[in-house]
């Protein structure tokens, strides 16, 4: 029997960025126990690395608007199959929780009025993101971190959790492993809320960190919760593209905000060509206006390049594709023009855009106040994630919450930049609030020693078979480059039926990975373990996509390559079956009431 | 254009003192010094450990030193550096070690846990907000920007030749005081524990810290030096002093 150490709390929270850290705040605040487990140091976790801003329509510099007009950019921008709840919620809360953060300590930009200053973004109407430059996701985790610590929760470092362990169908604990020592842990809680981000690693060009392997996703799913719209990836328009080694990497879409223009070998701007029909009405007519649109100018209308994410990346695409690309396989995004239009450029764009002047100089040698940068598609974000009620964030396990980016509902097929920083705020919150609340009123459950035993025996067979089994990182390589050639921008049926196929089959060398050493910070172990969880959650990315026999937002399919009215009403929905096969179901969306029917109506024109 | 390069990477040993493996590896143009190392653990040393996460120079994770260089690994591109020559990359030396190039951190948790927190004033605009004028946080926001790579404190001669741990607080902890004693908003009184309990004397300005920052905050200029100016002006100052007696 293996030795662990057990640990009890009334809320146990999986994940520090964002929505973690504000779920633990907002539960150890009312007053219950509080445990943080974290996969890294405490405030190095993804969100750091957003940029653009947080969305809330606080109206600070442009009175028009509201909830309203936040609510339906929102939905528009997910093409209808959103938790319409969860976009309400959102839409009314964030202004709150973005007020909140100056109380504890976070410093945003300034309007000339001393306001916290908002900026535009893709598929936003008005200027709505609170930022700090281009680092605001560091000053949120930042923020939260510094408050969190004080609150008296117990903060777990660099742990990884193995499994999720259930008491009669409740949520009831989890197994983890610390990298340091590679000893087992076993955390007992009344409540869990599961905040452990994306997916990204399931591809080869992510923007995200070693961190983003679905492991929310995959532990919800292995004890039976269900995981909705899966097929729903976001493929960020701009990653950096060169050097090798750095892409992927994550260009800010303040760039297109502050002026930046994307053009094709050809020096063409290319996103004037294809401006979808819903969006015309709000798009720059010409390049004038769209430059007069991002420097304030209310009567102006966005550029092209600031609509959503999901539009650009295919133009993107479609132009390399066509052969009118950059020399490293992207196209070309240009700051460095606006010197036409502002004296003293280049002071201007490394006061708005410090962060990317910075890892563009020192990443890739670049100047991007004198030259264009190169950029093209890379993996962000997914949509998709664990199904919850959008009042409490529960999911289908009772006890067991989720928040942030490994829940899904308030984004629908794409999400709008800016909407990820408020979600984890506004959800993160309810998703603490709610689980103390639930703790308050469960006794604790039991973790049971046989269910614990057996999950450590599994996670240390990779020891059992050591060198002579696969190797951990080439499974994980073969996987990304099998999601990346078959369920990437533009996806087919066949294609993505020979992806399930690999995915058999490096479900069975996953099964026969080995390492040798000791368990300290060991990554190659480490990587073992991931693998699990990668290959659950691509599976369901590619049964998802399948399912969906349409194009909508961040899911595009070149055999149906039109939006489908019999899809528009649904979600597609995953969940383990018997003997382990991944069973796919469609759930339909609730029909909205008419009050929020009639927002989205009013904002149409 | 692939050639080869020879690291010399720290490994420590299980009971016994570290020391360094050399790796030949092949290298390609862009590459950073993480590349190598990550190249190094997927193809030679699958249990070679090594803390990171972004790889974008954004969350301060994988500090090292490189040729004897505190930095970040993310963002020491090879171009940088004199690959005809063995490089060495070994890990933070003032703090302890936990496995080759990752180091206990921990110390530095503690220590922030020390300062007292971030105390608003009440709201005072209409809206129950507040007004800053953006020129009045630029300096805050300079400081705002630190990864938390702890390179400033790894190279700081009070703590890594000196270990003064239990008595100084290290740049990144000055740095986060005068954030807090600079935001316009906040309403604590941090000096009396900059002078007593975190130990703001220790530092003789050597400018060590602000020559390693990887976010290349004026470390001592903008945050270290005005805060030993509040301390000097409360509590050595002679006019001030002179005062305090007949109060």
């Amino acid at each position: 029997m293996a030795v662990y150490q057990s640990y009890s709390y009334d809320v146990l929270i999986i994940g520090a960025g964002g929505a973690g850290l504000r779920a633990a705040i907002e539960a150890a605040s009312s007053g219950v126990s509080v445990g943080l487990i974290c996969k890294s140091l405490l405030g190095k976790a993804h969100t750091v690395m957003a940029e653009g801003g947080m969305a809330a329509a606080m109206a600070n510099n442009d009175d028009r608007d509201s909830w309203r007009v936040h609510f339906a950019d929102t939905m528009r921008g997910g093409q209808y199959v959103n938790n319409w709840r969860m976009a309400e919620l959102h839409a009314k809360e964030a202004p709150d929780r973005v007020r909140e953060l100056e109380g504890w300590g976070a410093v945003f930009d300034r309007t000339p009025d001393g306001r916290i200053n908002q900026r535009n973004f893709g598929g936003h109407r008005y200027p709505r993101l609170a930022h700090v430059g281009d680092r605001t996701g560091l000053e949120l985790i930042r923020t939260l971190q510094d408050h969190a610590v004080y609150t008296g929760m117990t903060v777990h470092m660099e742990h990884t959790v193995i499994d999720l362990i259930l008491d009669n169908g409740r949520a009831a604990g989890v197994l983890t492993y610390d990298r340091e020592r590679g000893r087992f842990h076993v955390f007992n809680a009344k409540a869990i809320v599961l905040a452990t981000g994306g997916v990204g690693r399931a591809y080869k060009i992510t923007s995200n960190s070693w961190e983003g392997t679905g492991d929310g996703h995959a532990l919800a799913y292995r004890a039976g919760a269900e995981l909705i719209d899966m097929e729903f990836i976001q493929f960020h328009p701009t990653g950096m593209v060169w050097p090798p080694s750095v892409r992927g990497i994550l260009v800010t879409e303040g760039v297109r905000g502050e002026g930046g223009v994307l053009k094709n070998s050809e020096g063409r701007r290319f996103m004037f060509d294809d401006i979808p029909d819903n969006y015309k009405p709000q798009t720059a007519s010409d390049p004038e206006e769209g430059w007069r649109y991002t420097q304030g100018d209310k009567s102006a209308r966005r550029p092209p390049e600031l609509l959503t994410r999901d539009h650009v990346a295919r133009c993107i695409n479609r132009e390399v594709k066509a052969g009118r690309g950059s020399p490293h396989g992207g196209v070309f995004l240009d700051i460095a023009w606006i010197k036409e239009k502002l004296k003293d450029s280049d002071t201007h764009i490394k006061r708005k855009l410090p962060s990317m002047y910075h890892q563009f100089k020192e990443l890739a040698d670049l100047d991007i106040t004198k030259e264009p940068m190169e950029v093209g598609p890379t993996t962000h974000y997914i949509m998709g994630g664990i199904r919850v009620d959008a009042d409490s964030q529960m999911s289908t396990i009772p006890g067991l919450f989720a928040a942030g980016e490994c829940a899904s509902g308030i984004n629908g097929a794409n999400r709008l930049g800016g909407n990820s920083l408020s979600d984890l705020i506004v959800f993160g919150k309810r998703a603490g609030e709610y689980a103390s609340a639930w703790a308050k009123e469960h006794p604790a459950p039991r973790v049971s020693d046989v269910l614990v035993e057996s999950a450590m025996q599994a996670s240390l067979a990779p020891f059992e078979r050591g060198d002579s089994g696969e190797n951990p990182y080439k499974v994980q390589a073969d996987l990304q480059e099998s999601m990346q050639a078959l369920v990437g921008i533009v996806r087919t049926e066949n294609e993505m039926r020979q992806a399930l196929m690999r995915i058999a089959d490096l479900k069975e060398r996953a099964a026969r990975v080995g390492v040798s050493g000791h368990r300290e910070y060991h990554a190659g172990w480490h990587t073992a373990l991931d693998l699990r969880n990668l290959l659950t959650v691509s599976e369901a990315i590619a049964r998802s996509a399948i399912e969906r026999k349409e194009s909508r937002g961040g899911h595009f399919r070149e055999d149906y390559p039109d939006k489908v009215a019999e899809f528009s009403t649904i979600n597609v929905a995953v969940r383990q079956g018997a003997g382990d096969v991944m069973e796919i179901g469609r759930i339909p969306i609730p029909p909205i009431p008419n009050h929020l029917k009639q927002v989205i109506e009013e904002q149409k024109s | 254009m692939a050639t080869t390069a020879t690291f010399k990477i720290w490994r420590t040993h299980p009971e016994k003192d570290g020391t360094f493996q050399t790796f030949h590896t092949e290298v390609t143009e862009g590459m950073v010094v993480l590349d190598v190392v990550h190249k190094i653990q997927a193809e030679q040393a699958p249990d070679l450990a090594v803390r990171w996460n972004c790889k974008a120079g954004k969350c301060g994770s994988c500090s090292a030193e490189i040729n004897g260089q505190p930095r970040l690994m993310c963002m020491t591109r090879l171009s940088q550096v004199n690959l005809h020559e063995p490089v060495t990359v070994e890990p933070m030396r003032a703090f302890p070690p936990i496995k080759d190039l990752v180091t206990d951190v921990s110390w530095n948790f503690r220590v922030k846990k020390g300062i007292s927190k971030f105390k608003p004033r009440t709201p005072d605009a209409p809206d129950g907000t507040w007004r800053m004028a953006q020129k009045d946080i630029d300096r805050v926001q300079e400081f705002r920007k630190c990864i938390e790579c702890f390179l400033c404190q790894d190279v700081c001669h009070v703590l890594r030749d000196h270990n003064k741990h239990d008595e100084f607080i290290g740049p990144r902890f000055l740095v986060y005081a005068a954030n807090l004693e600079m935001n316009p908003l906040d309403t604590e009184d941090r000096v009396a524990a900059l002078k007593d309990e975190h130990g703001i004397g220790y530092c003789n300005i050597t400018k060590c810290c602000t020559k390693v920052c990887p976010e290349h905050i004026h470390i001592t200029d903008n945050a270290i030096i005005p805060l030993k100016e509040r301390v000097v002006d409360r509590y050595f100052d002679p006019i001030t002093r002179l005062l305090r007696i007949f109060q």
